[in-house]
């Protein structure tokens, strides 16, 4: 079985449809995009697999585990990672002391989990902000925040939900040379961006999506190029 | 750093030692020991809604539950109420246990509402179930000892052990994941951190020192009926104000709040007459518009903004875990 | 069987009226988002004003709410716009310092209640106070009767306000969508002013309605606050017609309570089922229509 595997997820909101019948893979190692029009149901992809919504029907593998029915703080433990789109900073708390929240999953020491967030927050280029309050950082440094304290917690796959939206294109740069580091430390990822250059030039594979249905699955060029994903993204006209 | 303030906290606590040695007037020691309790139960509610910030409208059922376990060992065996004060916080504790799984159930003002009914139903139960508790007519003990120092410091005593403890908690790991829950209880989740287990962990402990403080509240006053010791707003709002006016998750605060509340109640009670309440009142409002993070809250505040004038870097050790 | 219809009738009689009480609440909710833990007092200055225009000129209670009323919406304005809007800007760490402002209020109006009235029950004796009509073998309290059918009267206009006026209809838009109702114009800080004032009005009005029925005294407000929370728990946040049913579940709940359990543990009743739905039931009866 595959590193990660995601078998015809449903998710339901009352009459609406988020997530319908999808099904994917990641290998260990891998990036996989995932992209699609607002509202799509990329965030709730996310928030199935690291439960916190339940899911309406469907199985998720992780390592060979089966991962849908345990709770959300458990699925961190077990080694998923995530970061939010609305990114949720621990606003009253200092650069480091975030950080220092999610190194705790594999520590009881102070000493020890501060130590390991001094490497953190230099690998991700945050060290010197360290001790400023998370609720003065510029939208940029909190995306960062955000990737940050969920590397504390030692992910093996990780969640990246537009890391690079509301930034400008020399900010972007910074976000992506930093995934390409955490992919080269090992990490797999799954990422959604809106911006298709990232996405084509980062992904080993993209899924596109729409209404929560796949529409494409595949090497970057392919999927791009599918007269699907066109439609989707610049209407029919185009197809 | 460190050292010094052990240094200080230690001369605190030798000030605090002789206090009764200065201050023999009784009346004065009688207020000194209100702050006392008060400092108690505004430090352990101060854990659950200060640093976890789950704000919990009924720790009035705690206090209850303590100071009831007390009077009716007296009343119904005959037993010294003193062993109330052991008794007390366990009681009080095994009956967070299900409260806990319960009300965490719910986020933020829904909590807080929860709490706040589950408070009255035990002023309620308390009031109706007359044959164990001896209802609205309440209980009444002989205490043995008269001496005001003597229950200085015991009182003491209590009040040291929750500030230890308390600070223990908060200065760990911990305390690190209730404040994280307390700023944003999502971003907690996906770090792993099991909310409601903390959570629980927080009000565990919390109400144990509520109900030691009601206990001893029984023994010093030696009489309490549902109305007093279940009361919504004179215990249960009133330890939220007591918090709120000292500094919220700060350690010290609520001690300092207790102080300044019974201090200028007892003050606007001898000079204001019947206008008292409404004084408080209107200082209430005043506080929480100027003062929304108490007195040791917006103090650190303060000398942060001088030290960034001065260009010094860093605060105390723990300032994270306030504003 | 007539002590149970009897029962049930005086219960959904006096859950008319709190029904009132709690759409005030539930409006103020739906448009500022905040527990008002001051709207019982709101209730019981309203019921004051009703009181002292009897006591000192002989108007009648239910002449006396017109008066009442627009008090109260003044009042109800003053304190949204100087105190509780006033928080916005204040930063604290435990956003509850909302809630605490408003007991901060609730302690002010009712010690300034019990400096000027001092605390003693009070009553107003009008001829038909304890009057009461007979149907079949049940004898129900004619102000009962009559403080019913104006609440129902008062909860269709303001039902026709808030679905037929562009007022009304600004505070439903805001009510729902704060940030959206503003890019289309709204002013939504003053509609938030007008709808605390509105609540507030509708406090007093329920409270007068209540008053022949009721002992006044200062700490009255406490009961009508616990109970509108429950009705406003019970029907689901923000809606009229939640508050009317849940207002008349807590009034035959009551009544029921107090007929065939005790009296001591009638408010009991009202706080378990508050517990419960609040645990169990998060958008009140109402979602289990909608299932
Ligand atoms: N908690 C929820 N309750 C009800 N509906 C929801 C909820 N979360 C998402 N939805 C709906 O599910 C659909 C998918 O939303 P989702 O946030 O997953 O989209 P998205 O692809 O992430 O969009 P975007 O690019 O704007 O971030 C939307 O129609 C949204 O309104
Ligand atoms: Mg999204």
């Amino acid at each position: 079985m595959s590193f990660f595997v995601a078998r015809k997820l449903v998710k339901r909101f009352g009459g609406l449809t988020a997530v319908s019948d999808l099904s994917f893979f990641l290998e260990k190692g891998e990036i996989l995009g995932v992209i699609g029009p607002n509202g799509s149901g990329k965030t709730t992809v996310f928030n199935l697999i690291s439960r916190f919504f339940p899911l309406t029907s469907g199985e998720i593998f992780f390592k060979g585990t089966r991962i849908d029915q345990l709770p959300a703080h458990k699925i961190c433990e077990l080694g998923i990672g995530r970061t939010f789109q609305v990114v949720k900073p621990l606003k009253r708390m200092s650069v480091i002391d975030n950080v220092m929240a999610g190194a705790f999953l594999r520590t009881n020491s102070i000493g020890r989990a501060r130590q390991k967030a001094e490497e953190i927050t230099d690998f991700c280029a945050l060290g010197q902000y360290k001790n400023v309050e998370a609720k003065s950082l510029p939208i940029a440094l909190r995306k960062r925040l955000e990737i940050a304290r969920s590397l504390a917690t030692e992910p093996e796959l990780l969640l990246l939900d537009e890391t690079c939206a509301g930034l400008n294109p020399r900010e972007s740069e910074g976000a992506i040379a930093l995934i390409r580091r955490i992919r080269d430390a090992g990490i797999t990822i799954i990422i959604v961006e809106h911006i298709m250059k990232v996405m084509m030039g980062i992904s080993d594979r993209i899924l596109a999506i729409n209404f929560g249905s796949q529409i494409a699955l595949g090497k970057p060029q392919e999927v791009a190029g599918h007269p699907e994903v066109i439609k989707a993204y610049l209407g029919d006209a185009h197809a | 750093m460190k050292n010094k303030s052990v240094l200080i906290n230690i001369a605190v606590l030798l000030a605090a030692l002789l206090v009764p040695v200065v201050i023999k007037a009784p009346y004065h020691l009688h207020i000194i020991i209100l702050i006392i309790i008060w400092s108690i139960i505004g430090t352990a509610w101060n854990l659950l809604g200060g640093y976890a910030g789950q704000v919990s409208f009924g720790h009035a059922a705690f206090f209850g539950l303590g100071a009831y376990s007390a009077g009716l060992l007296k009343f119904h065996f005959d037993i010294s109420p003193w062993w109330g004060v052991l008794l007390g916080p366990i009681i009080a504790t095994l009956v967070s246990l299900p409260i806990g799984l319960i009300c965490f159930r719910l986020r933020g003002p829904y909590f807080a509402l929860a709490m706040l009914s589950l408070g009255e139903i035990f002023r309620l139960l308390f009031t109706n179930l007359s044959n164990f508790t001896n209802g609205a007519r309440g209980v009444m003990i002989m205490p043995d000892i008269t001496s005001k120092m003597f229950y200085y410091y015991i009182s003491l005593f209590i009040l040291v052990l929750t500030l230890f403890t308390t600070y223990r908690i908060v200065n760990s790991k911990v305390g690190y994941y209730l404040v994280s829950i307390r700023e944003d209880q999502d971003a907690a989740t996906s770090l792993g951190i099991p909310t409601t287990l903390y959570k629980n962990l927080a009000l565990l402990p919390s109400a144990f020192f509520t109900g030691m403080a009601g206990a001893f509240y029984m023994n010093y006053v030696a009489f309490i009926d549902p109305n007093i010791v279940f009361n919504l707003s004179n215990v249960s709002v009133m330890v939220i104000l007591v918090v709120m006016l000292g500094g919220v998750a700060t350690t010290w605060g609520p001690t300092v709040g207790a102080a300044i509340y019974i201090f200028l109640g007892e003050l606007f009670r001898a000079t204001l007459g019947s206008a008292n309440v409404l004084v408080f009142g209107v200082l209430v409002c005043l506080i929480i518009l100027f003062l929304p993070n108490g007195i040791v809250g917006e103090m650190n505040t303060l000398k942060r903004l001088v030290r960034r004038k001065k260009g010094l870097p860093g605060g105390e050790r723990n300032e994270f875990l306030r504003g | 069987m007539e002590l149970f219809g009897q029962t049930v009738i005086c219960g959904i009689l006096l859950g008319g009226m709190y029904a009132l009480i709690a759409i005030g609440m539930t409006l103020i909710m739906g448009v500022m988002k905040i527990i008002n833990l001051a709207h019982g007092a709101l209730v019981m200055v309203g019921m004051y004003v009703t009181y002292f225009c009897f006591q000192e000129f002989g108007i009648d209670p239910y002449f006396g709410m017109f008066l009442s009323m627009p008090v109260l919406f003044f009042i109800g304005c003053l304190i949204q716009k100087y105190m509780i809007n006033r928080l916005v800007e204040v930063e604290s760490i435990l956003p509850e310092n909302q809630v605490l402002l408003t007991v901060g209020i609730m302690l002010v109006l009712t010690e300034a209640a019990r400096l000027i009235f001092k605390s003693d029950y009070r009553s107003v004796a009008t001829g038909y106070s304890s009057s009461t009509v007979f149907l079949g073998g049940m004898s129900i309290s004619v102000p009962m009767v009559i403080g019913f059918f104006i609440a129902m009267v008062f909860t269709f206009l303001l039902h026709l306000f808030l679905t037929k006026t562009d007022l009304g209809k600004s505070i439903r838009a805001t009510s729902q969508d704060r940030d959206a109702a503003t890019y289309l114009g709204v002013n939504a800080s003053r509609i938030t002013m007008i709808t605390f004032g509105i609540g507030s009005a509708l406090a007093a009005t329920g409270g007068s309605l209540l008053l022949p029925l009721f002992y006044l005294w200062p700490d009255i407000g406490h009961l009508f606050t616990a109970k509108s929370f429950i009705i406003t728990i019970l029907g689901g946040m923000g809606s009229t017609m939640g508050a009317i049913i849940g207002g008349l579940i807590l009034g035959m709940a009551e009544s029921l309570g107090a007929t065939y359990i005790s009296m001591g543990y009638k408010d009991m009743v009202g706080l378990v089922i508050f517990l419960l739905v609040l645990l169990f039931l998060p958008g009140g009866f109402r979602s289990l229509a909608k299932r």
